[in-house]
């Protein structure tokens, strides 16, 4: 197991080369001067100048990208407008506040997604299974940004019961959470649903109830266990919608995370500090991605021995 | 036996009509709202009126006026043209671009399939919508750089998928004969291959379609899409977000528009799928 992760993890950094290389390409092609962008606009011919040196944008491109990559290298992620200087230890700071809304959203839909999906499976074709479906299909179609408004004009300004926005204790990450959590919600279930109404036909079941085991029986006892496994499939391939969709929920909630400061970095064109951003969301994902694969090896014996 | 399987596939045939009808029939809604705009539209859709704003809905205005006392409904309407067609725009292109880059990879393999491979599973691990916002970034905050963002993102994904059903396809007999009887590389691949692969294709399209609609408007709403003072959806919840308090049925009614247009979207693609590929469901 051990060395899995550790091959695993070892992949790691040559996709953020190729990534940072694909950044570089796209960023460098932006029209207008970075140095006169960075020096400000007040600063004089000379001044501009000066900064194209420290920087290193006289040098040839090859060479800055050269430069820029064995930055990265020693955690050096290169000249941010808004911190005056290297952007990860700001960056850093913000992490645990992306990675609480993450974990949280991931926890309320194992929670609720689950239960949902069994219990319409129960019920298949019979009322609980036509809403809990109903509201699969509505949550799936709600932006997150919209679910959020509707909670904090409901949740906060309606009935004052939790801040609308900013990070004042645990009450704060309930929207949030909640809005992130909806679509991953409303997959989960689905997917539940469909897992256990192909385990309930399975001979295994019909084994458990000829000896006598009632249906709910049967399904808390030996089907439950089979359901884990597409849960972790689904958060893994949601990763990408995990970390993106946490951008528009922390603009929206003011939530202090790394989504927040990408979207004040794009509006001030501090270029440096999008690509460090897109470089820590790029090592999130991969590390998410890992974290399921062990998950499915603890989960799915069966995988260990492949 | 049969008897309860027939019973089942008559039930499930009912369910999957009524979704792609029920997607069909909303969609059309939706496009007969983007080709009339302003000429339904009960007022002009930019018109200030200071007499009257931040109204709550009254028979004069359906559905109230905003800040500056436009009315929202008008607002909605002409709005619908924006999101349909950054939508409409996205999913083509990409559709094009995926299509050309997982077909090339996929049909000639080797050295191609490993670079083109390669460079989709980098931007895979960028999320969509981060990787829409740097675009956006650079592209610039309009309905172009939008739908440029939207399709760069679409692309990675979708020609993953057209590279596997691709690769499937070669092992087929038919592509066999194909290439013995001497047929060119392009004949085979749009007479032979890619017909055979459509369906999966516009399945994806039109879920993807739903997405483009969600990735759109929530760019709009952090200030990265259309500008105001257009109607586009996303940006006119952008601006309510200050006026929570004060006028909350600014929030209702493009949010439900811009989900009213997800959700025809996606039940025309899920719809589509139970038709054409009964297996994918359970």
């Amino acid at each position: 197991m051990i060395g899995f992760v550790a091959r695993r993890f070892a992949t790691i950094p040559l996709v953020v080369l190729g990534v940072v290389t694909i950044l570089f390409v796209i960023f460098k092609s932006v029209p207008g001067d970075e140095a006169a962008f960075v020096a400000g606009a007040t600063a004089t011919q000379a001044e501009i100048e000066a900064v194209r040196v420290q920087l290193g944008l006289d040098q040839p491109l090859i060479e800055q990208y050269v430069r820029h990559v064995s930055g990265l290298i020693v955690g050096d992620f290169g000249y941010s407008t808004t911190f005056r200087g290297n952007p990860l230890p700001h960056i850093i700071n913000r992490l645990p506040a992306t990675l609480a809304l993450a974990a949280a959203a991931i926890g309320l839909t194992i929670l609720v997604g689950i239960p949902a999906g069994v219990v319409a499976a129960a019920y298949r074709n019979r009322l609980p299974d036509y809403l809990i479906s109903l509201s699969v299909v509505g949550l799936l179609a709600i932006p997150n940004f919209w679910l959020g408004m509707l909670l904090i004009a409901w949740l906060s300004v309606d009935l004052g019961l939790l801040p609308s926005f900013g990070s004042s204790g645990p009450a704060s990450l309930v929207i949030p959470t909640l809005a992130l959590a909806a679509r991953l919600i409303a997959l989960v279930a689905r997917m539940t649903r469909g897992v256990v109404i192909e385990e309930l036909r399975k001979d295994y079941v019909r084994t458990a109830r000829a000896k006598g085991l009632s249906k709910g029986l049967a399904l808390r006892r030996h089907v439950l266990r089979n359901v884990m496994i597409p849960t972790v499939t689904v958060i893994g391939l949601q990763a990408g919608y995990l970390l993106g969709g946490s951008v528009v929920v922390e603009r929206l909630c003011a939530w202090p995370g790394i989504g927040d400061l990408l979207l004040t970095a794009v509006s001030v064109r501090d270029y440096t500090l999008v690509q460090a951003i897109v470089l820590i969301f790029v090592v999130s994902f991969l590390t998410i991605n890992i974290a399921v694969e062990v998950i499915y090896r603890f989960v799915n014996p069966r995988l260990r021995y492949a | 036996m049969p008897e309860a399987v027939l019973r089942r596939r008559r039930r499930s045939g009912r369910r999957i009509n009524l979704f792609l009808w029920l997607g069909a029939l909303l969609l059309a809604a939706f496009v007969v709202l983007a080709v009339l705009g302003e000429r339904i539209a009960p007022y002009d859709p930019n018109a200030q009126d200071l007499f009257a704003m931040l109204e709550v809905p009254t028979s004069a205005h359906l559905l109230g006026t905003d800040n500056v006392g436009r009315d929202i409904l008008s607002r909605i309407i002409v709005g619908t043209r924006f999101t349909l067609s950054i939508a409409l725009a996205s999913v083509f292109f990409a559709g094009i671009g995926g299509i050309a880059l997982g077909s090339i990879a996929g049909y000639f393999g080797g050295l191609t399939d490993r670079i083109v491979t390669g460079v989709i599973d980098l931007l895979l691990t960028v999320p969509n919508i981060v990787l829409a916002i740097a675009i956006a970034s650079v592209a610039g905050a309009s309905a172009t750089g939008l739908t440029i963002a939207i399709t760069a993102s679409f692309i990675p994904p979708l020609a993953r998928l057209v590279r596997g059903r691709v690769i499937e396809l070669m092992a087929e007999d038919f592509v066999a004969a194909a290439i013995t009887v001497g047929m060119g590389h392009t004949r085979i691949l749009l007479r032979h291959i890619l017909p055979n692969a459509a369906t999966v294709i516009i399945i994806e399209l039109s879920l993807n379609a739903g997405q483009a609609v969600l990735i759109g408007s929530a760019l709009g709403f952090l200030g990265l899409g259309v500008q105001p003072p257009a109607p586009e959806w996303g940006t006119m919840l952008g601006a309510s977000r200050e006026y929570l308090t004060l006028a909350p049925h600014l929030v209702v009614a493009p949010g439900i528009a811009i989900s009213l247009l997800v959700l025809a979207f996606n039940a025309f693609g899920d719809g589509l799928r139970d038709v054409f590929d009964p297996a994918s469901t359970t």
